[in-house]
């Protein structure tokens, strides 16, 4: 009874205060909306409308089959016609175009006789990622037209193409980074709004001198610290669900799996997140150095070693080792899992339990320090 | 309410002693206070004034020595203790961001109040702050000596029979110090012990008794009547001078005085002989040419006490 009524005090204290803080308030509900719109708009590894130019020193049938199948991938606009070598390197250099294709003489001769022909695309380069996306559409497209002539050439029959590939994405078919990104979206807004809420919120207490007022009464510090992060708790849930609802409207993010295990999932993750920001107010003594620990210690992580952007299996060994006890990560997993392939707990509870194991250790954790300090 | 079934000695300490390290915070300090008493805690900063107080209030062990606080051991129940206690600090520790009411609701929660009692105490606390009326102002609004008030109220929001005070009039005017100072007369009329520490020496004038706490050990501890009788032999002379400097260079070097002080723009002499007169000594300045406007004996002030105490205290 006393417990509970120490729990609603400060739980009803605590929300008081968020509303009349608009420093805390803005964290907590701009900042996710901020964050969605800005990563969901921005964050797009898509490339189309890739602006090209092409030099076709055949101007045959063939030739202009092979044009025509890089305008129809959508992929390619054809901006620039060249008739003189020397424009290549001017409309490369001056980004006027992104890539070129150049087209032999005789290629259509040579494609007919069932010849081996080459084509060149020349790519700018200044931008890794997008020249190796450009490159992979390339080959995609001379590809799929290649085969086709080989199988034209080699059956000298009119009846088209016999073999064709057909290429089927699972889970995200128009590959849309989209997609790909916003669990992780949520994952970081998550993070956000948990450490650093409660991480500051404790801090200010102990800033104020009220944190000293409250020791000295008889309020345990498990009925402190359960009634200070509940309204975090709370607010939490609802920005990351808010911010599910609006990826659903905005991109299209299916909901493929149950809803009760997409709501649990975020609730077990969103404990972790509160230790994590309770062991931080328990070091840090200012509000800013509270700040800067939570960023390094969880929005860094969240951002790099996750997988929200860089895929895991691409980093090198050391680091894919230090990912294992990024909540994170596994927290994506389960969200990408639950979101995109609609899969049940049979297949994600090994993250579930990680999340678990890491929620259960940071709690241990922060109540160890807290009860210390609290004497 | 069990806080009513208390001892006559509300606060009982033994020997408490706290290191921190090789440092001796509190050294082997015994008092009691008794059931409304205002009992006074002087020292400069860093004497170990506070260091006691969270000993006593269950928030530090102490390394050795024994304290009870209403009739509760500190070391084996802290929470007992916090329970039976009040406790407001300079920093007044209110939300800022919440109203008067919601803070005196929250205080109310903290000490497991019902909704009936903290009704009936929120009444009280609104009369005695002053603050019927402005109920729903925010707290950060109030001006120093009303969030003050608002402090003492919410620290006694549940009735407790002891109150500890760590120098609660810091930052506050002279007026609004002597409002409180009545509220915590009225605490102890009404049998509250009051634990206060302070570096307001005219506010110890308040207490009781005093305890001088120098160098984390009790340096002097009675009544202030009994605090000043250690000048009952040494009379205080205060001297009016145009010349105060070389006024003091002379009593300095009269046989029988045993130190001077600026005491505004007067000077005090301590002289050692108990039956030394104010004409004699002004007499004697005169031989040495000093312009003496008046000479007369002075009661000592608890400040000459304790400057006195510190002073030995360092020798």
């Amino acid at each position: 009874m006393t417990f509970a009524r120490h729990v609603v005090a400060v739980t009803r204290k605590e929300l008081r205060q968020i509303r009349r803080d608009v420093r805390t308030l803005s964290i907590l509900l701009f900042v996710p909306a901020f964050f969605l719109f800005v990563y969901g708009y921005a964050l797009n590894f898509d490339i189309r409308n890739i602006a090209l130019a092409v030099e076709d020193n055949d101007q045959s049938t063939a030739s202009r089959q092979l044009l025509s199948a890089f305008v129809r991938s959508g992929y390619f606009d054809l901006t620039s016609v060249i008739t003189e070598s020397d424009q290549v390197s001017r409309l490369l250099d001056t980004g006027t175009v992104r890539a070129v294709l150049v087209i032999p003489a005789r290629f259509g001769a040579r494609v007919a006789s069932g010849e081996h022909s080459t084509v060149q695309v020349i790519i700018n380069g200044d931008n890794a990622n997008t020249a190796t996306t450009v490159m992979g559409y390339v080959s995609g497209i001379v590809g799929s037209v290649s085969a086709q002539y080989e199988a034209e050439a080699r059956l000298a029959s009119p009846s088209g193409p016999l073999l064709t590939l057909e290429p089927r994405v699972w889970y995200n078919p128009e590959l849309r980074s989209t997609l790909f990104l916003v669990p992780g979206l949520i994952a970081y807004i998550a993070m956000l709004t948990a450490v650093v809420s409660t991480a500051l919120s404790v801090v200010r207490e102990k800033e104020a001198g009220t944190m000293e007022q409250i020791r000295m009464s008889p309020i345990g510090p498990v009925a402190y610290v359960v009634g200070k992060t509940t309204p975090y708790f709370v607010i939490s849930l609802a920005s990351s669900m808010g911010v599910v609802a609006v990826s659903m409207l905005l991109f299209d993010l299916p909901v493929r799996g149950s809803w009760t295990l997409l709501v649990g999932s975020v609730a077990l993750f969103l404990v972790g997140a509160l230790a994590t920001g309770l062991l931080i107010s328990t070091i840090a003594e200012s509000q800013q150095v509270a700040f800067q620990v939570a960023l390094l210690s969880s929005f860094l992580p969240t951002l790099m070693l996750s997988g929200f952007i860089f895929p895991i299996s691409s980093m090198p060994v050391f680091l894919q080792y230090v990912t294992s006890v990024v909540p994170a990560r596994y927290f994506l997993t389960v969200l990408r899992g639950v979101l995109l392939k609609g899969v049940g707990i049979e297949t994600v509870w090994r993250d579930l339990a990680a999340l678990a194991v890491i929620a259960a250790v940071l709690l241990t954790l922060s109540s160890v320090r807290l009860r210390r300090q609290w004497a | 309410m069990s806080a009513n079934e208390v001892p006559a000695n509300a606060i009982e300490v033994k020997g408490l002693t706290r290191r921190f390290g090789s440092f001796v915070a509190v050294n082997d300090v015994s008092f009691d206070v008794r059931k409304g008493e205002i009992f006074g805690f002087l020292g400069s900063n860093g004497a170990g004034k506070s260091t006691t107080i969270r000993m006593l209030c269950g928030l530090l062990k102490p390394t050795s020595g024994q304290a009870t606080v209403g009739g509760v051991d500190v070391v084996r129940d802290p929470e007992g203790v916090k329970r039976r206690i009040g406790y407001m600090s300079q920093r007044f520790s209110l939300y800022e961001a919440l109203t008067v009411d919601q803070n005196i609701e929250f205080f109310g929660g903290v000490y497991g109040l019902s909704p009936e009692r903290l009704a009936e105490r929120r009444a009280m606390v609104l009369e005695m702050a002053g603050l019927r009326g402005r109920e729903g102002s925010l707290t950060r609004t109030l001006s120093a000596g009303w969030r003050q008030r608002l402090a003492l109220g919410c620290a006694i929001l549940h009735e407790p029979s002891i109150v500890f005070l760590d120098e609660p009039t810091g930052g506050v005017d002279p007026l609004s110090r002597r409002r409180f100072w009545r509220l915590i007369d009225d605490l102890s009329r009404a049998g509250v012990a009051v634990l206060v520490t302070t570096h307001y020496l005219d506010e110890a004038e308040h207490c009781h008794r005093v305890a001088i706490i120098q160098g984390g050990r009790m340096a002097a501890l009675g009544t202030t009547g009994e605090l000043k009788a250690i000048f009952a032999d040494r009379p205080i002379f205060e001297i009016q001078t145009e010349q105060p400097v070389a006024a003091m260079l002379a009593l300095d070097a009269l046989p029988d005085v045993e130190k001077t002080s600026v005491f505004g723009t007067a000077v005090h002499a301590v002289l050692r002989a108990r039956d030394a007169t104010a004409d004699d000594l002004a007499a004697r300045l005169g031989q040495k040419g000093i312009a003496v406007r008046a000479c007369v004996r002075v009661a000592p002030s608890l400040e000459d006490v304790f400057l006195d105490v510190a002073e030995r205290g360092a020798a």
